[in-house]
């Protein structure tokens, strides 16, 4: 079985903050790791690997300095990594990225599963997962939480829903995001980090992957930003103080109309 | 397109350096220099510069293959489960006469499912002007492909300018194929949307890094523009009963309905029958619990409220409570109008996830819990003398 | 400060500090309170295949490097200091095998041993021989081609739940400290079964228990090197262990030092954080250099052990004595900072300080540790 895992480098929102007097990010010292999300989506890989005999192979769209992420995938078990990094992509929207990401899975030939994580942490679409499973015109399942079976030539899952989750049996080759109930990642093994550090990193351009030119990048992208700003911080209230009784006297005359 | 520093004018301030987002702006002899790979061209730079040392060249305007004028009117798609109509949509709908009110346009509900037209009503009451109504056993539950190819059908056929939807697991699911095949600009969970008055652009404004910047997008050459919105973000408007509207019934043929995948089962969970995401109170609790027999007092006080019981991440990996409760950046995205956090200490992963909330009434032991810094209302004390009072005097109060 | 730690080495502290944050240290103080072995921590330790850090590359091990060893031990001790000695501990029953087990025996024990599917002990200590090891009383009588156990050693960590246990017995009871051997011994072999389960004042992730022999037949092909050679293996054995339980107690005070640090920081009193108290700073900077100083002993004489350099008895002596005396007096250091707080189970001190106080007691309690160095100085000069 060939598996696809699409993943994204981010940076670690957990440290992003912002700064109070210029109100913009500080990005000094910001780690970037690889989307949380996709940690589930290169866990369930590495599993079905283990389990089926078959190869995975993690693919991220980015700057050069995304193969660390890559490198990291390779720890857990991944069989090849590739990079596909030009300047023509700067700016892609999710468009844009859907398409440079089904490019290259073109190039990589033959498939049965592509796993993405449900969303990115940064930019939190989810968008470009089903964005990919319509360029390459195969059937998706998202938010998958479960994958119960995989046979010959279907896999029976769970897609999570706003109120259970929905049983779906899809023909192979399929694209899934996964969400968090899936799994629980695996740490890196030290015989998969030195495997890593040496492992060779395949690099595509946009030519390699015959992307066609208007299709990439800020070309390629219906979307534009047209403005960035900072939202004004949520700022607190008013501290309650007094006994219990006090406290809870004030609360619910204060909340009493917002309840119906 | 492309963007430069011009070296004569930069003077070395690196106040682009500050504001650029994306941290591609570094200082190299004293000069700003941008590194191409990780600048996405969104442009903040350019008005920091002082010095009108920043040139970027937005590309010509693409020779535009498609008549622009000819995409009319704001179109919303109907999310039903089991034919019952989903409050987002009716919020949407409100959206929507808004923004047709601004464009001097009408709105259209895109309603899918089966023997679905006694609902119909409803739609032009909150603000449907048109319903397009789809009917067919294939439809009756969301499925990816069907729904993917009537919707890509009808806007081909009718050339909307805006199309808007739920950013639910549905609406994000569908409406990210539906854009990609028909080659429009979508943006996903926007929490505001306007018109460009001179240039009559969907302005729609939405949260990046977890909600420490906003961007807002426009989507300048392609038709049409489509937005997802999240729950509870936009208000739902009071029906009209005396609304008059039309009904245009859309037929397919089989094969147009065609699934690859099949749905065997749907299946709903007791624990997550109460929608957080729906919930106009919430009750969470969070690692102050200390065990998971304590949340028994905050299900006690979400009844009395008519609420529902959410959780800190902290709390789910301790296994006190179900992952689907969870709320943050992991978990679920809710803005209740009044969100109770028990004993949760507010790390920036829960407060992405509620901080939009109306109103926010924080209980915590400790002062410096970083939760009182986006509170309303912040209670130091012991939740478990708290929580009980609470319960009893809302119950009171509340004839409930 | 910089050990010039090459590549692999800081690899290992990253993926075994990764681990001590996020798999141990959520669970370090439930594990404190419940007393249950820590298997499914050995497991996460084990996939990451921390165990083959003390296991020739030959079978299946990544190759054996005290230092490296050491920088595991002390980033697990930061989380908890009970769930890093079940991890050292097999180690420490691993050595003998390695030092002085035939090609056979290595085969047979250390590929699991380094993939973590089995866990080992070191079996010396007996209820009337602690320090004085010469006292021990099990003994183990040829009988054709097997041996025959009979006695009780006791306080034996990873007792019970290791598989495979390396012990120390006396073949030769007339012959005194040449008279005794050593030997594999196998769970569930019959005749050996475990005495009680002691209750601890600290590292109580780890099991300590009596291992009792009652006509416990092994092969003769268990015995280690030859008859008479057990002083020697167990001196050579705890050569190679002693800058881990060193390690041990640095790893114990840094995490004690970090979260008093932060507790300060958190901390306000009469309207300022307490870490801008002199008073409060001084106590840190004296923890954070006599921290400081216990690493680079401890990580000069692993160093030393990994170059082959043999006499190593003082300077692993003084390196387990000096950091265990320093993680002594930094965690109480920490509890003080903590105030009333640190006396409570609810904060993280008081267990690092109870951690602490057994680094100062095993492998050779701190006077015989003083023994060992004064010695070591007379003889020298004497030359």
């Amino acid at each position: 079985m060939n598996i696809i895992v699409c993943i994204k480098q981010v940076p670690e929102t957990t440290e992003v903050r912002i700064n109070p007097e210029t109100n913009t990010l500080i990005r000094e010292g910001v780690k970037s790791i690889i989307n949380p999300f996709d940690m589930y989506a290169i866990e369930e890989a590495v599993r079905l690997k283990e389990k089926s005999n078959g190869k995975v192979t993690v693919i991220t769209m980015g700057p050069p300095q995304a193969e660390s992420a890559l490198r990291e995938a390779i720890s857990m078990g991944v069989d090849e990594a590739i990079l596909v990094s030009d300047r023509a992509f700067a700016g892609s929207d999710t468009w844009a990225t859907s398409y440079t990401l089904s490019c290259a899975i073109r190039k990589i030939g033959a498939f049965d599963i592509i796993i993405c994580g449900k969303q990115a942490s940064d930019g939190d679409t989810a968008q470009v997962g089903p964005g990919i499973s319509m360029h390459l015109d195969i059937p998706q399942v998202t938010y998958v939480k479960k994958i119960e079976e995989v046979k010959d030539k279907t896999v029976r899952v769970e897609r999570m829903t706003e109120e259970g989750f929905d049983i779906v049996e899809t023909p192979l080759p399929v694209l899934f995001t996964v969400v968090k109930e899936i799994n629980e990642p695996r740490l890196p093994s030290l015989k998969g980090m030195m495997r890593a550090k040496q492992a060779k990193i395949v690099n595509w351009s946009a030519k390699d992957i015959e992307a066609l030119p208007e299709c990439i990048g800020l070309k390629g992208s219906p979307t534009n930003v047209v403005k960035i700003f900072t939202p004004t911080p949520r700022s607190g209230g008013q501290m309650l103080k007094g006994d219990t009784q006090e406290i809870v006297q004030k609360l619910v005359q204060e909340l009493k109309s917002e309840i119906n | 397109m492309s963007i430069q520093i011009i070296l004569d004018k930069c003077v070395g301030c690196t106040l682009c350096v500050k504001v650029c987002p994306f941290g591609a702006i570094t200082m190299e002899n004293k000069l700003a220099v941008i590194d191409l790979h990780k600048c996405t061209l969104c442009g903040a730079c350019v008005p920091a510069c002082k010095f009108k040392a920043i040139l970027l060249e937005k590309a010509q305007e693409k020779t535009v293959k498609t008549d622009l004028s000819s995409y009319k009117g704001v179109w919303v798609f109907i999310e039903q489960k089991k034919g019952k109509i989903q409050s987002i949509s009716f919020e949407l709908l409100g959206k929507a006469r808004e923004l047709a009110a601004k464009l001097n346009t009408s709105v259209s509900a895109v309603f899918l499912g089966n023997q679905i037209e006694i609902e119909t009503q409803e739609l032009i009451f909150c603000g449907a002007d048109t319903v397009y109504l789809v009917e067919a056993p294939q439809l009756a539950n969301y499925q990816d492909e069907p729904y993917t190819s009537v919707l890509i059908k009808l806007i081909n056929k009718y050339k909307p300018e805006i199309v808007l939807c739920g950013a639910t697991s549905i609406g994000r699911s569908l409406i990210s194929r539906v854009a990609v095949k028909i080659n429009a600009g979508l943006t996903a969970d926007c929490t505001g949307l306007d018109i460009d008055p001179e240039k009559k652009l969907l302005l729609q404004t939405r949260p990046a890094f977890g909600g420490n910047i906003m961007a807002t997008i426009i989507t300048p050459n392609h038709r049409p523009q489509m937005a997802t919105v999240r729950h509870k973000v936009m208000p739902q408007p009071q029906p009209d009963k005396h609304r008059k509207g039309k009904v245009i019934k859309e037929s397919f043929h089989n094969d147009e309905l065609i699934s690859r995948t099949t749905l065997l089962d749907i299946v709903e969970e007791v624990e997550t029958l109460i929608n957080l995401s729906e919930a106009d109170i919430i009750v969470s609790g969070g690692r102050g619990m200390g065990g998971p027999e304590y949340f028994k007092i905050l299900h006690d006080f979400a009844e009395v409220l008519g609420g529902a019981v959410g959780s800190s991440r902290a709390a789910v990996d301790s296994g006190w409570m179900p992952y689907s409760h969870q709320v943050g950046q992991t978990g679920r995205t809710v803005s209740p109008k009044i969100y109770f956090a028990c004993g949760i200490s507010g790390q920036i992963q829960h407060l992405v996830g509620m901080q939009s909330s109306k109103i926010i009434v924080a209980i915590n032991k400790d002062p410096d819990a970083p939760i009182f810094k986006v509170a309303t209302y912040g209670i130091v004390g012991d939740l478990f003398e708290i929580i009980p009072a609470l319960t009893k005097k809302f119950k009171e109060a509340l004839n409930r | 400060m910089d050990y010039l730690l090459t590549e692999e080495q800081k690899m290992i502290r990253d993926l075994a500090r990764k681990i001590a944050v996020e798999k141990i240290a959520p669970v370090a103080a439930k594990y404190d309170q419940s007393e249950e072995f820590p298997w499914p921590e050995l497991k996460i330790i084990a996939d990451a295949d921390l165990f083959g850090l003390f296991i020739p590359e030959e079978y299946d091990g990544m190759g054996i490097s005290v230092l490296n060893l050491c920088i595991a031990t002390e980033e697990l001790a930061r989380a908890c200091g009970g769930i890093a000695v079940c991890y050292a501990a097999s180690a420490l029953g691993t050595f003998p095998i390695i030092l002085f087990g035939n090609d056979e025996q290595k085969k047979k024990y250390l590929p699991d041993i380094a993939k973590g599917k089995k866990i080992a002990a070191f079996g010396l200590t007996e209820p009337e021989a602690g320090s004085d090891a010469a006292a021990i009383k099990t003994t183990a009588r040829k009988e054709g081609n097997h041996y025959v156990l009979n006695g009780t050693k006791h306080f034996i960590t990873n007792g019970g739940e290791a598989q495979v246990y390396t012990v120390v017995v006396m073949t030769d009871k007339t012959k005194g400290p040449r008279g005794a051997s050593a030997f594999i011994v196998d769970k569930g072999t019959p005749g050996f079964t475990f005495g009680k389960k002691e209750e601890k004042l600290g590292i109580r992730a780890s099991a300590t228990q009596e291992l009792i022999f009652t006509d416990c037949k092994i092969p003769k092909e268990n015995l280690l090197s030859r008859e008479g050679m057990g002083f020697i293996v167990t001196m050579k054995t705890f050569d190679m262990s002693r800058p881990g339980v060193a390690a041990q107690a640095v790893g114990i005070a840094q995490g004690s030092l970090d979260a008093a640090v932060k507790y300060s920081k958190e901390r306000h009193q009469f309207g300022k954080s307490i870490s801008s108290f002199q008073g409060i700073q001084w106590m840190l900077a004296d923890m954070a250099t006599q921290i400081e100083a216990s690493r680079a002993l401890v990580y000069t004489v692993a160093r030393m052990v990994d170059a082959g350099i043999k006499d190593v008895g003082k300077d692993s002596a003084m390196a387990k004595m000096f950091a265990s005396d320093t993680a002594m007096k930094v965690t109480t250091d920490a509890v003080q900072i903590f105030g009333g707080y640190g006396y409570m189970r609810e904060y993280p001190a008081e267990k690092y300080m109870r951690d602490a106080k057994i680094t100062q007691i095993y492998e050779g309690t701190n006077q015989i540790q003083r023994n060992i160095i004064a010695l070591q100085l007379i003889k020298e000069t004497a030359k």
